[in-house]
């Protein structure tokens, strides 16, 4: 084989390789992207119930609620504030007036029902979509995610 | 005192770095023996410094030296040892010192092993490795220094974050580091061989105990970690598509892509420049990981508090390392002519597809953890790509790659007939598809996915062993090269992996439930009873440890004592999972918050065949050190033709 053929069977291969993943990439990206809103962005838009999204802001103080192994909690850019039913044990470092990210859907009853609550290593982390849902809201103070 | 001659230290290691990084290329170019032999003295006296500032920070963390803010910051008087020392790199200052270090150390292992190498491309390799260095050493000094000093030093220090105290996580970074760092030299090697404009067979061997070494221990690194995350979170999940965990995995498959196209180097002198780019890439991809978990730009579960700043000087020094990188390669590049010719069906042709296939895999990782970014950049909606996204793209092309990798170790070099290898593979084809189907009749009709992915772990091991045991009676297993024995292991091992991922991933059962004491449940095809909830004091911590009683056909079966601790210092609880397993089988067990009059909310997995996922890892790193253990690594590397090259030895 002269290695001019050799390279064009390279291409076609590659090229056939590339193919398959940009349209396993595309369908997958259409179908599997989360998108995030924060309360007040929530409030705008109407999302469909059995949607699935992230939401995030701060947990509002004194609104966490357990009953049984279900936890009922508010999360708040401090302009709006959402409902959030979870049933799972809450992360370690979850608590009233932290930042937290939840990723589920809407339930008929307009509340959210979390499928994760995402969970932080470090207590000095905000979420950069929380930091920003802050900010948006005009109640982010400069400094307040970092240590 | 100590803490000052630490930085003295690493202020005097940049000034050497610089001294490295520059005259021995001068040497190199003008053909200077003296200033080329500069190169390894000067990395000697390099390690040797930065040793010295690891050991002056170490110091300040075990004799909990309280006047430096980032023994404060992270580490308490009441913590036990171990967690002292490893609190020296459980954090961002410490751990970008961990990265000189292991960098340093590489550039020693260069100097004092690498003495078959021409001086030239040694010099040059010791360059490049300078010119990194350069760049973490400033990055340590200038943004993140670990010696600060505070005044007046508090009595006692914020203690490490109760997540890092623990022993998976206490070597989980200085594997991960080992692995990345270790690529810089692959990294190197290709820089020196470009500016050389030559890359053969010799260079290949030279190579490949560098990149099997780093990529080993980047195995092991993401193991542990894998491991760390499945026993402490308690999500009773290994794997989450995160964007840090990501980062890991891409210069993994980089690597692997690379530890393959450098046999068709090595053995048949094609995939030269190929080869080339893959190194610097690879490299390139263990910088990008540093940079996305240092940045914090992207949401993750495992992101730590973070500095715009430093994410900016990552980010420079990447574009820079790449950069230069690649510019440099389209201007040589052209100069290293393809050796071998071969035919698509041949051993070289399968080492091509390996290396697609793995490319692919990593550019998926890459668009799928990148994508948010670029989305947030050009559109400004915040999204986020999760385990749905990665399930879709990466298995099927994980899947064609698990496909042929069995065929491809049948195929002779240079030109090979694909129908015999076929033949020989009948048998371990038949099994595979047998246990897939059993898989998904049997076990659970509805996971069709995870019953295909199953029997295609099951191919893995059928396959790689027919191959092997097809050598051994063709030869004796002594006079097998290690190389070849090491890659059987490994191949093996990978469908371990993938068996594991798959029984766990599809097979699993949860269950949460909130329980009193004395109160029973059914769980999968056991019986579940809490007997106990009594108060603990640890060192640093106090907790709460549940005991609760499994049973399997009304007999005891096992008793899992999860824990709820309460870090003191930080007022931080943490729940301690409790594991039974028997290697087939983990039975996994978290407490949640509770008491006696409410119960506590206990959660509990069934996961099967989890173990094999670690095992089956750590298998694979240990097959990457049989074949690091081959003799034709250590001696006989191939002398150069060239009379320049004679010249140098």
């Amino acid at each position: 084989m002269t290695p001019k053929r050799k390279r064009l069977w390279l291409l076609v291969g590659s090229l056939g390789v590339l193919c398959v993943a940009a349209a396993l990439v595309l369908t997958a990206l259409k179908d599997n992207i989360v998108f995030f809103y924060s309360p007040s962005r929530l409030a705008e838009k109407h999302v469909t119930a059995g949607h699935r999204f992230r939401i995030g802001g701060l947990v509002e103080n004194g609104s966490v609620h357990k009953e049984g192994s279900e936890a009922r909690f508010r999360v708040t850019d401090l302009k709006r504030s959402i409902e959030v039913v979870y049933r799972g044990i809450l992360p370690d470092l979850f608590r009233e007036g932290q930042g937290v990210i939840a990723e589920g859907t809407l339930s008929a009853d307009g509340a959210f029902t979390a499928r994760e609550v995402l969970a932080k290593h470090d207590e000095k982390y905000m979420p950069p979509e929380v930091a920003k849902a802050l900010k948006e809201s005009g109640r982010w103070q400069e400094g307040s995610g970092k240590k | 005192m100590i803490p000052e001659l630490g930085q003295y230290a690493l202020i005097l290691a940049l000034a050497v770095a610089i001294v490295q990084g520059s005259l021995p290329f001068v040497g190199a170019a003008r053909g200077d023996i003296r200033l080329m032999a500069l190169g390894r003295s000067a990395a000697l006296i390099q390690a040797f410094l930065v040793i010295g500032a690891f050991l002056a920070l170490a110091q300040a963390y075990v004799t909990s030296d309280f006047s430096v803010a980032n023994v404060v910051a992270n580490s308490h008087s009441a913590k036990p040892l171990i967690y002292k020392i490893s609190g020296v790199w459980g954090n961002h200052e410490g751990s970008m010192l961990l990265w000189a270090l292991i960098l340093a150390l590489f550039g020693a292992a260069v100097a004092l092993f690498g003495s078959n190498l021409p001086d030239s491309l040694r010099a040059r390799v010791l360059g490049v490795q300078a010119l990194i260095g350069v760049g973490f050493l400033a990055f340590i000094l200038f943004t993140s220094n670990p010696f600060e000093r505070v005044s007046p030093a508090p009595p006692d220090g914020n203690g490490l974050n109760p997540l890092l105290q623990d022993p998976g996580l206490a070597f989980h970074p200085p594997m991960l580091y080992l692995g990345y760092v270790g690529f810089s030299v692959t990294y190197a090697f290709a820089i020196a061989a470009l500016l050389e404009g030559r890359v053969d067979a010799a260079w290949a061997r030279w190579v490949r105990p560098w990149t099997l070494a780093a990529w080993c221990f980047l195995t092991c690194g993401i193991a542990l970690g894998s491991w760390w995350s499945y026993y402490i979170l308690g999500w009773g999940g290994f794997w989450f598509w995160d964007p840090v965990e990501n980062a890991s995995l891409m210069p993994w498959l980089a690597g692997t892509a690379l530890l393959h196209s450098a046999i068709v180097v090595e053995k048949r002198d094609a995939l030269k420049s190929w080869t080339v780019l893959l190194a610097i890439l690879t490299f390139s991809l263990s910088l990008l990981g540093t940079f996305l978990v240092r940045s914090g730009v992207l949401t993750s579960v495992h992101a730590f508090a973070t500095d715009p700043a430093r994410g900016i000087f990552i980010l420079v020094f990447l574009l820079l390392v790449t950069g230069g990188g690649l510019a440099l390669y389209a201007w040589q590049a052209p100069k290293l002519a393809g050796g071998g010719l071969f035919q698509p069906i041949s051993r070289e042709g399968a080492l091509i597809l390996n290396n697609l296939l793995l490319c692919t895999l990593a550019a998926t990782v890459l668009l799928g953890t990148l994508y948010p970014l670029f989305l947030d950049l050009i559109t400004g909606a915040k999204v986020s790509v999760g385990p749905p996204f990665f399930n879709a793209t990466f298995v099927p092309i994980a899947m064609a790659l698990f496909a042929a990798l069995c065929v491809g170790p049948f195929l002779n070099w240079k030109r090979a007939e694909l129908w015999p290898a076929l033949v020989r593979l009948r048998a371990a084809f038949a099994v595979s598809v047998i246990a897939a189907i059993v898989a998904s009749v049997v076990v659970d009709g509805r996971a069709t996915l995870a019953a295909i992915t199953f029997g295609f772990g099951v191919w893995l091991i059928t396959g790689s062993l027919t191959e092997f045991v097809g050598r051994a009676r063709r030869r004796r297993l002594s006079a097998m090269p290690r190389s070849t024995i090491g890659m059987s292991i490994s191949h093996t091992a990978l469908g371990f992996v993938v068996l594991g991922a798959a029984a766990t991933a599809a097979w699993n059962h949860e269950l949460i439930r909130t329980m009193k004491i004395g109160d029973t449940a059914e769980f999968a095809d056991l019986g579940v009873k809490l007997a106990s909830v009594v108060p603990l004091q640890g060192p640093n911590y106090v907790a709460e440890r549940a005991s609760i009683t499994i049973t399997k056909n009304g007999k005891f079966f096992t008793t899992l004592t999860p824990e709820r601790r309460l870090f003191t210092v930080q007022q931080r609880q943490l729940a301690e999972t409790s594991i039974h397993t028997n290697l087939l089988l983990d039975i996994y067990g978290t407490l949640g918050e509770g008491d006696a009059d409410k119960g506590w909310t206990i959660r509990l997995y069934w996961n099967p065949l989890a173990p094999w996922i670690w095992l089956g890892a750590g298998l694979c790193a240990f097959g990457g050190f049989v074949s690091l253990s081959d003799r034709r690594l250590r001696i006989g590397a191939p002398r150069r033709s060239r009379p320049l090259a004679q010249a140098a030895e």
